[in-house]
């Protein structure tokens, strides 16, 4: 399999992850060709593009979804071992919530489920507090609405660290006011060292962020599609 | 009369009526149980097995009864759309499936020694098999669909065309011949049972149908309650949160 | 097991729950195959009682495929499964306990309704323990089957039928033992152990094969 992620030995802690000329592809045709970039601890990267550039394709393969037709992803400390995915949070359109339980029992599966070598984060009252919805947390998610559903998928980042965040369009659905405080809590992940990864259209409120055009890397014919 | 469509006076209706007809229910049975076991004969062929027929039968009739008062409501709320109708409906088919069931039971075991087999799959027993798989088949329908409105509506549709199945229940064992024993309460000339078999048995059917009564009644009641709880705890997930209190709910 | 299979198992228990239906809607699929055989084929209580443990095993068989095309559906559809895959518990792992669970929930029961069905095929008691003690051991293989089918059509949109054609064919080894151990605990010249243990062995077989192939599907599910 070309997928390979060559890794140094390693401190605990992840350093910095590069990536050479990644190609993905999709029902045969290449979505994502030659994309490089450097990451460094603390790092946010805006993926940008129009639709159809191949932002969502390039955060699945990262997330493990898809595999690397070509290119390495290197990964410089981190936890033995483990891959990327092992060490990513992946937030996309879907929220992976079961609508049947509670947001504390959903926040409680994927504590345990995703819980890595980064160790306890937040409990799952505390994850809920930090997206202002403390007092939901026993109502079925079925009751909640879309911008609250998005909100809880939002608090599973905290309920089990990992270091770098791939961020689909976080910010569908979130209110102002959600917004800002979402974005005060990437500022405060990357404040200890955590990487993002976000592929998006609307201001994130990220400040310094690196930037990936994919346009820009590899010239499409119109009418492509995703 | 349509006082009692509103849901509020509905539970202040039922909180008073309940322990009325609980306790009448518990008396009837207690008299029905004690005529069955100490004054009821036993039968001249059948012996003392003959007395799980005064659980057998008023079940069988309840079971049908069940689905007669289901289809009543599946027109209220097909007709009127009334949530009371829908509470009413939905609170019956459990019920009614416990009763078919008991029914379904009760006839198993008295088959054993009667006929040397605990089954057959003649009409009588079949139809009765098949209410219970529509009322298994309604439950199922129930707990699938969330919308409660929606619900309704649906097991409404499927309760009117599974009510072709109750004159087949009941006209089984005229139109066909089989092994189960034709009706001998309600038929055309009067009841070919002994009265000291009829009274018990009629006093049992009396409390099978207070417990229904009874039974549905509070079931109904939960469901309103909980049909409550689900709209108090969507909007108060909204109100928590009053920058998203105007989004549609998902 | 360790801690995220056992939250896993949890929460499949915990769904099904909150939505109901979902293991107790097989049962009555279950008996209502069973009481369709007798308007087919007559209400012969001798012929019945004959064929009841083909007709048992014929009725587990399809009310344990046909419930299992939904085993991943949902997770795919909101997002769990690549949550699943992104986790550090092997995908395999996880695959075997959402079967554990799916098992609990929909074969156990038909597994107790099975010998009262059978009484009303007119089965005597011996062939009752047979039936029941074949189809516990061969319902994991079905079910552990059912699950590549599931992982195979999971995000599919019409993939209810497709997965029963794929899997169904290959279900036949475990549908000859199980109803010949299932008859031959009622007498015949076989001793019971022997198709039984083969069909112990299909199941074992099936726990250590299925949980790689459906967990491989799942993961070519983009490609």
């Amino acid at each position: 399999m070309p997928q390979t992620e060559v890794r140094p030995p390693k401190t605990q802690i992840l350093q910095g992850i590069s990536a050479k000329a990644l190609r993905v592809d999709r029902g045969g045709r290449a979505i994502v060709r030659g994309v490089d970039f450097e990451m460094r601890a603390g790092e946010a990267l805006l993926v940008l593009g129009r639709n159809g550039a191949g932002k969502s394709t390039l955060l699945r393969a990262l997330a493990g979804f898809l595999s690397l037709r070509e290119g390495e992803v290197r990964l410089n400390g981190g936890a033995a071992e483990a891959t990327l995915a092992e060490q990513a949070h992946y937030v996309g359109h879907a929220d992976g919530l079961k609508a049947a339980l509670t947001a504390l029992d959903n926040l409680e599966f994927w504590a345990r489920m995703l819980k890595g070598a980064a160790g306890a984060g937040l409990s799952p009252e505390g994850a809920l507090e930090k997206v202002g919805l403390a007092r939901v947390g026993d109502f079925p998610v079925a009751y909640l609405s879309a911008g609250q559903k998005r909100r809880v998928a939002l608090a599973r980042l905290f309920v089990a660290p990992r270091p770098i965040w791939l961020l689909d369009e976080p910010a569908t659905a979130l209110d102002v006011g959600s917004q800002a405080k979402f974005a005060e809590a990437m500022a405060a992940h990357r404040a200890g060292g955590g990487f993002i990864l976000a592929a998006t259209h609307a201001p994130l409120g990220l400040v310094d962020a690196k930037e990936l055009r994919l346009d820009a890397v590899r010239p499409r014919e119109a009418g492509d599609a995703a | 009369m349509l006082k009692y469509a509103n849901p509020t006076n509905f539970l202040a209706l039922a909180a008073r009526l309940i322990p009325w007809l609980a306790g009448a229910a518990a008396l009837a049975l207690a008299v029905g149980l004690y005529l069955t076991f100490f004054v009821a004969p036993d039968d001249y062929q059948q012996g003392a097995s003959v007395k799980i027929m005064y659980l057998h039968v008023p079940a069988a009739w309840l079971g049908m009864m069940c689905y007669m008062v289901m289809t009543s409501a599946a027109l209220g709320t097909l007709v009127w759309r009334h949530p009371l109708a829908d509470a009413a409906q939905k609170a019956a088919a459990p019920l009614g499936a416990a009763f078919t069931l008991v029914c379904l039971v009760t006839g198993s075991l008295w088959g054993k020694p009667m006929w040397g087999t605990w089954w057959v799959w003649d009409a009588r027993l079949t139809s009765v098999l098949v209410l219970f798989l529509i009322y298994l088949g309604l439950i199922g329908l129930w707990q699938t669909i969330e919308e409660p409105a929606q619900a309704a509506r649906a097991a409404a549709i499927l309760t009117l065309v599974g009510v072709v199945n109750i004159p087949i229940i009941k006209f089984s064992v005229d139109w066909w011949n089989t092994l189960h024993q034709s009706a001998s309460v309600f038929r055309l000339g009067g009841p070919a049972i002994a009265p000291s078999m009829l009274w018990p048995l009629l006093i049992m059917a009396l409390g099978f149908t207070l417990l229904f009564f009874t039974l549905h009644l509070m079931a109904i009641r939960n469901e309103i309650l909980s049909r409550r709880l689900r709209r108090l705890s969507i909007t108060a997930a909204a109100a928590e949160d009053p920058e998203v209190a105007g989004e549609v709910f998902s | 097991m360790s801690s995220p299979l056992a939250a896993l198992f949890g929460r499949e228990l915990r769904i099904a729950r909150s939505v109901g239906g979902g293991g107790a809607m097989g049962v009555v699929f279950f008996l209502i195959l069973v009481s369709l055989t007798p308007f087919a084929i007559g209400p012969d209580l001798n012929l019945l009682s004959r064929i009841g443990p083909a007709i048992l095993w014929i009725a587990a068989l399809l009310s344990t495929l046909l419930g299992l095309d939904r085993l991943f559906q949902a997770d795919a559809d909101d997002g769990s499964l690549d949550l699943f895959i992104m986790s550090s518990t092997p995908l395999e792992l996880v695959v075997l306990t959402k079967c554990a669970a799916h098992w609990t929930l929909t074969a156990l029961p038909l597994i107790a309704a099975a010998p009262l069905l059978g009484l009303t095929l007119g089965m005597e008691p011996a062939a009752l323990a047979g039936v029941a003690a074949s189809l516990l051991a061969g319902t994991p293989a079905l079910t552990l089957l059912g699950a590549i089918g599931a992982g195979l059509t999971a995000g599919l949109r019409r993939g209810g039928l497709l997965m029963a054609v794929l899997i169904l064919p290959l279900t036949t080894p475990i549908l000859i033992f199980g109803v010949a151990s299932a008859s031959a605990a009622s007498g015949g010249t076989v001793p019971f152990h022997t198709p039984f243990l083969i069909l112990c062995g299909l199941s074992l077989m099936a726990v250590a094969g299925a949980p790689f192939a459906a967990a491989a599907a799942l993961r070519a599910r983009e490609a």
